[in-house]
Order: C-alpha cells, then structure tokens, then sequence
C-alpha cells in the first residue's frame, strides 16, 4: 500500500497501539483486559505496520519469528503454572506477594505469577496472529 | 500431591513440545522428544499406581472448588487412556527417529506430536466439559499442524476436509454445551449428573444429548459422519497416522463413554438404542468400504470405522459386561491399530509403495516383518489366543447375554469380513511376487532407518500377544472400569469433595 498519508499516520498508530496493548496486559485480573485481549492488540499493532511498510520490513522489526515468539509464551505459560508446586499448591495457583500493604486495595503494587501466565498468554497470541498473518500477506 | 500426580502427563508434553520446538534445528530436538515421551510414560504409570491404590483421584486446579474451577479426574477408564496414550507415543516417538526425514524435523514436527499427544491427555483427564472442548481444539490445531507438515498436494486436500468436518463437530459439541450450561448451570461432569438428573425439560436434555452424540460422533468417526477419516489418514507421514489411528477416534469413543454413562442416563431407552443402530451400521460400512480399497493404509482407515462400532457397542448395550468389553476392545484397538500403521510404513519402506497392487514378495524377502504383521492383523480380526479375540467374545457374549442375536451375528459377521481385508492385505503384500520384480529385503533401507521403525513394532506386538495369552489382568481391570461407568457414584464424591 503506497500512501503516504497511511505511512506516516501508522507510525503513531502502531506506537499507540502497541502502548495501549501493554496497558492492556498489565491491567488484567483486577480489572477488564489481560494477556488475550493485550496479545491481539499488539497484533494489530504489527500488522498495521506490516501494511504500512511492507511485511518483509515488519518481519525484520520482529527481530524473531512468530512461531517462537508463541512457542516461548508456551513455555512461559506452563513454567507460572508450575511454580505453585514449590508452594504446596495445585497446578496453577496463582502466587501473589504484596509490596506494600496485603491486599489489592491496600498494596502499592504486586508480584504475582498471574502476570506471569497473562505474559505467557499475550506471546502466544501475539505469535500465533502474526505467523497467520504473515502467511497470508506472503501468498497475497 | 495427588494433584501434581494428574497434571504431570499433561505438563511433560507440553514442556517437551516447548524445548523441541526451540532446538528443532539441532539433532538434540529428536532426543528431547523421546526422553519428554519415556518421562510421559513414567508419569502416567505414577498415575495408575495411584489409582490402583485410592480408586478414583480428583484434584482441583487453581485451587478452585468443584464445580467452578477445572477438575482433573483419573478413575480406571480415564487412567487406562493415559497409560496408552503415553504407550503410544513412545512407540511412535522411537519410529519418528527412523522415518521422520530433517526436513520435516525443521517444520517442528516434534513441538506439534507432543502438543498432540497433550491434548489426547487432557482430554482423558478433564472433569470438566468445557476444558474437554479445548483439549478438542488442541488436539485438532496440532493435528492438522501434522496432518499437513510436508505440504504435498493430497496432504493439504485431505487436511482442508479433515479440518471443515471437524470444526463442524466441534461447534456441535459447542453448541450443546452452551445449551446445557443454559438449562443446568454447571458444566463440572460430576456435578451434572445430577443437575441433568433434576432438570425440568427432560426432552430439551434428550436434544442436547443427541448433539453431544453427533459432536462426538464425528470425532470417533461412527456412521454416517466418518467420512472425513478415509479421506485424511492415508496421506500425513506414518508416524503420524498411527497417532491418529490409535488414538484420536478414540477420544471421541471416551467422551461418548463418559457423558453416555456419567451424565445422559435419562433416557437410556431412546439415545442408546439409536446407538446400538450407529454401531452396527458403523461396523458394517467400515468394513465393507475396506473391501473395495486395494490401499494398505485405506483398507487400515476403513478398519477403524468398523472396529469404532464395536466400541460404541459396548456402550450402547449398556450392560456391566457389554462396557467392560468396550473398555477392553478400546484398549486393545489402540495397540494393534497403532501397530498396524507402523507396519506399513516399513512395507512402504521396503517395497516402495502402500498401493497393494505395486508391491509384494514382502514374506519370502522379510519373514520376521511378516510374522510382526500377522500378530496385529490377526488380533484386530479376532482369532484366538489374540487380544482381539477377548475384547470380540465379551461383546459378543454381552449382546448373546440381552438375546440380541441380530446385534452378536452382526458382530460375528463383521468379524469374519474383517479377516478377508487382512487376508487381502496379506496376500497382495506379502505372498504374491512384487510386480516390479523388487527383492524387498530389510537391507535395502540402512540399519540407521530400520532399527528405530522396527523397535515399537515388535514392541506392541508383544503387548498384544502378552494381552491375548493373560488376559486375566487386563479382564479385571475392565470389569473394575466398568463398574465405575455404571455406578459413577465414587466418581461425582471424588470430584465434588475433593480438596487440594
């Protein structure tokens, strides 16, 4: 797509996209969002960017390929699910440690491994989209 | 720490696939996949060890009660499944060694066959019904992944059917859980069986019930929704269709045995009824489509619809006897269906083609091949003292016992066509001259090839014939499975009372 008005408007568009997605991402769990909806976000974000500059440009943005992007979240994924064992629980209960305070109204911030996971989740989603897409811009 | 014992079979194939896929590239990705399955094995054995202590095992993940989290439960049926899944992906994990060329390593194929193997797992182990729905769609992602990975012409035509049919199945299945989640609020297995139970519209639950027989129908691949399976499982490698052919129908035939006996017990009169019809019909038109194919694999994919029948047979009865043979038939079939497969990748290897018109002489130049071929085929037609002999004579004995004699001469009958296809394949590919003048001699493919494609051959062939001369254990275990289907009583307390 030769634009220039698109070209130059997607620059701005990816950057805020791709902000808006990881705002997404970490605003999960307590509120509205999460690793899903963050992970497509910062799909489109590429995708915009791939239409914009062309997809042989975007992919060399990525700096990796989809695939291990989305496989490295697996593995992210699986390993937040696994650290509960080390605390005697089940398979993929979420760990929380509050600085600052107990609770969510009370703490500054936390960490917990259901950020992990929601991590996990928004590589996976952000690789498998992109591998899609991707393929498809190269048949067309 | 039961619950850790439940997650593990799931857990290691999934980490495995991860790692393989990282050194895919690299000649360690192949041992990474076969250490991952030596250690899914170990895993699922813990699990049956377990079971055979406690009885049923339950746990919760996330640490969410039952019925609101996601249950993990393994009774004997669940726990049988894994140890075989985990049996069969070993066999196939060795077999990949020999048959799966680089090429097709680079694609990922060993991230894709754990990934697979995952999801027939979780399948198996999940109490919970929409968790079953994802580990149908993990099982139907990865199995196209494999179905295709190659990418010739065939292998994407039988893949686009493979995957439209399925994915009509599935939102079947999607549709009747959304609907049954409507009408009972819950969607944990134990804790539908009563909430079903008590429903008011027990006609809207026998429609539900029909959908979830249809979804699962496709999947197992019974009358008259099986015809994306002779279309799709002759093209993908052959480490790849003994997978599918051992296990994947059969999940289908488990989810049907579990919601069948667990939950839809309302109406046995009306849905099982139209199930012993299914069944017969499956086994009939199976194994008459394998008469008319002249294809190794083909004859084999056709087999599978016929074999499925008996299992749904089981089911359909619904006598102690008649599940417990449907148990016993379901493990058997894995074994010697798997191992079937993989027998035709060496005939493929050595003669040059699966088309039993171009090939031959495979017993004059191969003996030992010969007699690993005759082990599984026999036992898939039921000659005694085989595996498949036990599993026939109890559904058989089970419909004699209800005086169901139209169902037990169908069942015989179908038996006795079931050896003509193997005779078939036995004459055409082993007895008669190759055409083309080949001497198929094990050494025409490197020791390096054949090693690895021989070890699980004569490693299930053992296991069936260790199955058929001491069936008593195996018998026992059925009958222990069984009775848990009937009465899940043990089941819906596990679940619902179980704690960390």
């Amino acid at each position: 797509m030769n634009s220039i008005i698109f070209t130059a408007g997607a620059r701005i568009l990816v950057a805020l996209l791709f902000v808006f997605s990881l705002f997404m991402l970490l605003r999960g769990h307590h509120l509205p969002g999460g690793g899903f909806i963050g992970g497509l976000l910062g799909a489109v974000a590429f995708i915009v960017y791939s239409l914009a500059c062309g997809p042989a440009e975007a992919k060399s943005a990525l700096r990796v390929s989809p695939e291990g992007i989305a496989i490295v979240g697996l593995g992210i994924a699986l390993v937040a699910g696994l650290v509960s064992f080390l605390f005697g629980d089940p398979f993929f209960t979420g760990q929380w440690y509050w600085v600052g305070g107990d609770s969510y109204e009370t703490s500054l911030f936390s960490l917990n491994t259901v950020l992990v996971f929601d991590i996990g989740v928004y590589l996976v989603v952000l690789g498998s989209i992109l591998s899609l897409a991707y393929a498809f811009e190269e048949e067309t | 720490m039961t619950s850790w014992l439940l997650v593990m079979p799931i857990a290691v194939p999934f980490a495995t696939a991860v790692l393989a896929y990282l050194m895919r590239r690299a000649p360690s990705g192949r041992w990474i996949s076969l250490t991952g399955s030596v250690l899914s094995l170990v895993a699922s054995i813990a699990l049956l060890i377990a079971v055979l202590n406690e009885g049923v095992i339950a746990a919760q993940m996330s640490n969410w009660d039952a019925p609101f989290g996601i249950t993990l439960v393994a009774d004997y049926l669940g726990v049988v499944m894994v140890v075989i899944t985990a049996i069969t992906g070993l066999a196939t994990a060795v077999y990949a060694l020999g048959e799966i060329p680089e090429r097709i390593e680079h694609l990922g194929y060993h991230a894709l066959f754990q990934t697979l193997i995952a999801g027939v797992t979780g399948a198996f182990l999940t109490g919970d019904l929409f968790n079953l729905y994802v580990w149908f769609e993990v099982m139907l992602i990865s199995s196209f992944g494999l179905l295709v990975l190659g990418g010739t012409r065939e292998q994407l035509d039988a893949g686009i059917k493979y995957v439209a049919l399925n994915l009509v199945s599935t939102i079947i299945f999607l549709s009747g859980i959304g609907l049954l989640y409507g009408v009972t609020g819950t969607l944990n297995m134990a804790d539908l069986r009563e909430a079903v139970a008590n429903a008011e519209d027990q006609t809207l639950i026998t429609v539900i019930a029909m959908m979830f027989m249809v979804g699962f129908g496709v999947k197992a691949g019974v009358f008259p929704l099986f015809f994306w399976l002779p279309a799709s499982y002759h093209t993908p490698t052959f480490a790849v269709s003994a997978v599918f052919a051992g296990l994947l129908t059969k999940v289908g035939v488990y989810a049907m045995m579990r919601m069948f006996t667990l939950v839809f017990v309302g109406d046995v009169g009306f849905t099982h009824e139209i199930l012993i019809w299914v069944s017969l019909l499956t086994m009939l038109t199976g194994v008459l489509g394998a008469a008319a194919q002249t294809d190794f694999r083909k004859i084999l994919s056709f087999h599978i619809i016929s074999q499925i029948g008996y299992m749904t047979l089981g089911l359909a009865l619904y006598t102690p006897l008649a599940l417990m043979g449907g148990v016993f038939y379901l493990v058997h079939h894995i074994i010697v269906k798997a191992n079937l497969f993989l027998v035709s990748g060496v005939a493929n290897k050595l003669a040059g083609s699966t088309d039993l018109r171009r090939i031959g002489g495979l017993y004059k130049s191969s003996p030992f091949l010969a007699a690993l071929f005759i082990v599984p085929a026999f036992s898939l037609a039921g000659f005694p003292p085989l595996s498949g002999f036990w599993a026939k004579y109890l559904i058989v004995k089970a419909a004699i016992e209800l005086d169901a004699w139209f169902v037990a001469f169908i069942a015989l009958f179908v038996g006795l066509l079931t050896i003509f296809s193997m005779t078939k394949i036995w004459g055409m590919a082993f007895w008669k001259p190759h055409p083309d003048g080949i001497d198929p001699v094990p050494e025409r493919v490197p020791a390096k090839i054949r090693v690895p494609m021989m070890l699980p051959i004569i490693g299930l062939a053992i296991m069936t014939v260790v199955i058929g001369f001491f069936p008593e254990p195996f018998v026992q275990f059925a009958e222990t499975a069984a009775t848990q289907l009937l009465d899940p009583s043990d089941y819906v307390t596990t679940v619902l009372g179980a704690q960390r």
